[in-house]
């Protein structure tokens, strides 16, 4: 049989009971937040960069940039390698594996007597629907070129759909070149 | 010509006191309590409203610390979508937001917000009903909310209204019986010769100077204080303020009486309820903490020195303790959690109805005692005294059996569902 143990509720002392004193104790919990986040001395403050007033840090003016983790997720975009060769061979598992199906790619040949000619394959086109992405990373994870990164870039905008689409030249623009070893499940991501 | 001029001034009176000075405080409390709450909780809250110069081309906006916000809230207000469901009681749908608006906007008329200016007292309507015309005003702020609730037909609503019903009859017996001793001990009922006297003889939670400081007051204090107390946590929860603002509470009744409320009328509830916290707190400040005076016996040297102006003085101070009751009042919403239901019926019905009437009697006592003593009659003083001991355990005794009657209510239900599992 199982073992029961019964818990007591802790019984309340009589100032407790009186609730004043708790009230009392909590206001100059809260006293004490207005004043050090008037202060600028709220917890947390320096390290959120806070603009004087809390914790909070300005948006527009200032931005998170410094302070975003290196696992970061913001757009996905192509990379090419030390020597700007794509690394992207259109192999389409990332299309695939995309769960709201934000790329879109259309494979092309590379031509005989290309300086990659060897490579075989490169995308024709390559666009990635930025409404439709909800950076899971899956694409990145996916990859067995270690074409397809997310990068840091959050604010993504536009004032109209085919804005949003980033086709192949912005994803290149964005993602920019990578050098040394690039291995997924290294540090240097 | 001449037989207008008291029109003028009573027109200005109520012009200047209402629509100039108490209005925007009441825009600014909101503005306030947005700020101050996000101040408590760490964060900047609204800071940036203020003249948009980037729409005209500049490069900059004005942002004034946001102080433009109640003005962008109303306009806000004011274009949205008046929407009417179609279910609803429209009559009284219609009337609700203006009777809980017009209450607290009335009972303005009896606070004094300052003392003489050439002359003129800065009270719109002296009357020497004072605080009996507040409460019998401030209670028909109900119908508002009860209307409200009822009209909107709609469950939620509903529970709001009624919630909100009870709880104003509740607790406007703990305000009535708490103020009782502050009227016996100041023997008038004219506000602005309630303030004129806390001037002159201490206020009356802090009587430091003039008559506060004979043996009398001084025994008087602990009455006083109690009826402060009650006094201001019965405000609390007339005004529907956090730790009881269970007739809307969000996280039960969706928005409470005003669920179904938009633009305008919405807005009417909402200053409404600031309006009833600012004529709240003024009540509190008038008959506690010396409605517009300076304080520790400078009243005199003000009224000395600046001599007409003095009422501009009295009315700065007055308003520098209003605002600080306001503060006070944001500062204990964002520290409270809110009251269960049964708890705030019994802290209203069973711990201050008995506290103050059995503060009443310690207030009459007090008073009594003195002349009783000197004209010899011991044996009576000492008879009222064991007559208040024993009123008050008898009070005792019954808040405790009532108490009990309620928990073992509780404890009868969850042994039942004990034996069922
Ligand atoms: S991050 Fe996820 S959603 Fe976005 S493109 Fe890659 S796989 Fe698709
Ligand atoms: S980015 Fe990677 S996974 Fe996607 S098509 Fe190119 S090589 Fe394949």
């Amino acid at each position: 049989m199982a073992k029961v143990t019964k818990l007591q509720r802790p019984k309340l002392s009589k100032t407790d009971e009186l609730y004043l004193v708790g009230i009392f104790k909590g206001t100059l919990v809260t006293l004490k937040h207005a004043f050090k986040s008037v202060m600028g001395k709220s917890r947390g403050a320096d390290s959120l960069n806070s603009s004087g007033l809390g914790i909070t840090m300005q948006y527009p003016e200032e931005k998170w940039d410094d302070h975003l983790p290196e696992y970061y997720r913001g757009a996905p975009a192509l990379v090419t390698d030390e020597q700007d060769r794509e690394r992207c061979v259109s192999c389409q598992l990332c299309e695939f594996i995309c769960p709201p199906k934000a790329i879109k790619i259309v494979p092309g040949e590379i031509p005989e007597g290309d300086e990659w000619e060897k490579v075989e394959k490169r995308p024709q086109e390559f666009e990635i629907d930025m409404i439709r992405c909800i950076f899971c990373g899956l694409c990145e994870e996916v990859c067995p070129e270690q074409a397809i990164y997310l990068r840091k870039d959050y604010a993504i905008t536009g004032t109209s759909r085919e804005e949003m689409v980033h086709k192949k030249d912005r994803l290149y623009e964005i993602g920019g070149k990578r050098v040394g070893l690039v291995n997924k499940w290294n540090d240097l991501k | 010509m001449e037989a207008l001029i008291p029109y003028i001034i009573i027109l200005a009176k109520v012009i200047g006191l209402t629509f100039v000075l108490t209005l925007p405080i009441i825009a600014y409390s909101v503005y306030a309590e947005r700020r101050f709450a996000a101040i408590i909780q760490d964060r900047v809250g609204p800071n940036r409203t203020g003249i948009p110069l980037t729409i005209f081309g500049c490069k900059k906006d004005i942002s004034f610390f946001g102080l433009l916000q109640p003005l962008a809230d109303g306009l806000k207000f004011i274009l949205k979508e008046d929407f009417v469901p179609s279910h609803v009681n429209k009559f009284f749908f219609w009337l609700a937001p203006a009777l809980t608006m017009v209450p607290a906007l009335v009972t303005l008329s009896v606070v004094p917000f300052g003392s003489e200016l050439f002359g003129e007292k800065l009270v719109i309507a002296d009357v020497s009903v004072g605080p009996l015309l507040v409460f019998a005003i401030a209670s028909l702020s109900v119908y508002g909310i009860t209307f409200a609730g009822w009209a909107s037909n709609n469950k939620y609503s509903f529970f709001g209204g009624v919630r909100s019903c009870a709880q104003m009859i509740s607790y406007e017996i703990a305000l009535g019986l708490s103020v009782i001793p502050v009227l016996m001990h100041f023997g008038d009922l004219n506000l602005s010769n309630i303030v004129a006297d806390q001037a002159a003889n201490g206020w009356l939670i802090l009587p430091l100077w003039g008559e506060g400081l004979t043996t009398e007051r001084m025994l008087l204090w602990i009455p006083m204080i109690i009826s402060f107390f009650i006094f201001t946590i019965s405000i609390f929860a007339e005004t529907n303020r956090m730790p009881f603002d269970l007739p809307e509470c969000e996280t039960e009744l969706v928005g409470g009486y005003h669920t179904e409320y938009s633009s305008m009328k919405f807005a009417l509830f909402f200053l409404g309820e600031y309006a009833a916290m600012i004529v709240g707190s003024a009540l509190i400040v008038t008959l506690f903490l010396g409605g517009w005076s300076v304080g520790f016996g400078a009243d005199a040297w003000v009224v000395s020195t600046f001599g007409d102006w003095a009422g501009l003085i009295h009315l700065g101070v007055f308003l520098v303790k209003l605002v600080a009751f306001i503060l006070f009042f944001i500062l204990i919403r964002w520290t409270v959690p809110r009251f269960r239901y049964d708890q705030l019926m019994k802290l209203g019905w069973v711990v201050f109805f008995e506290v103050a009437l059995i503060n009443i009697l310690i207030t009459a006592v007090i008073m009594a005692a003195p002349p009783m003593l000197e004209r010899g009659e011991t044996g009576a003083v000492a008879a009222l005294i064991i007559g208040v001991v024993v009123f008050s355990a008898l009070m005792f005794y019954i808040a405790k059996s009532l108490d009990r009657m309620l928990s073992s209510d509780k404890s009868t239900t969850v042994a039942g569902a004990d034996t069922n599992s």
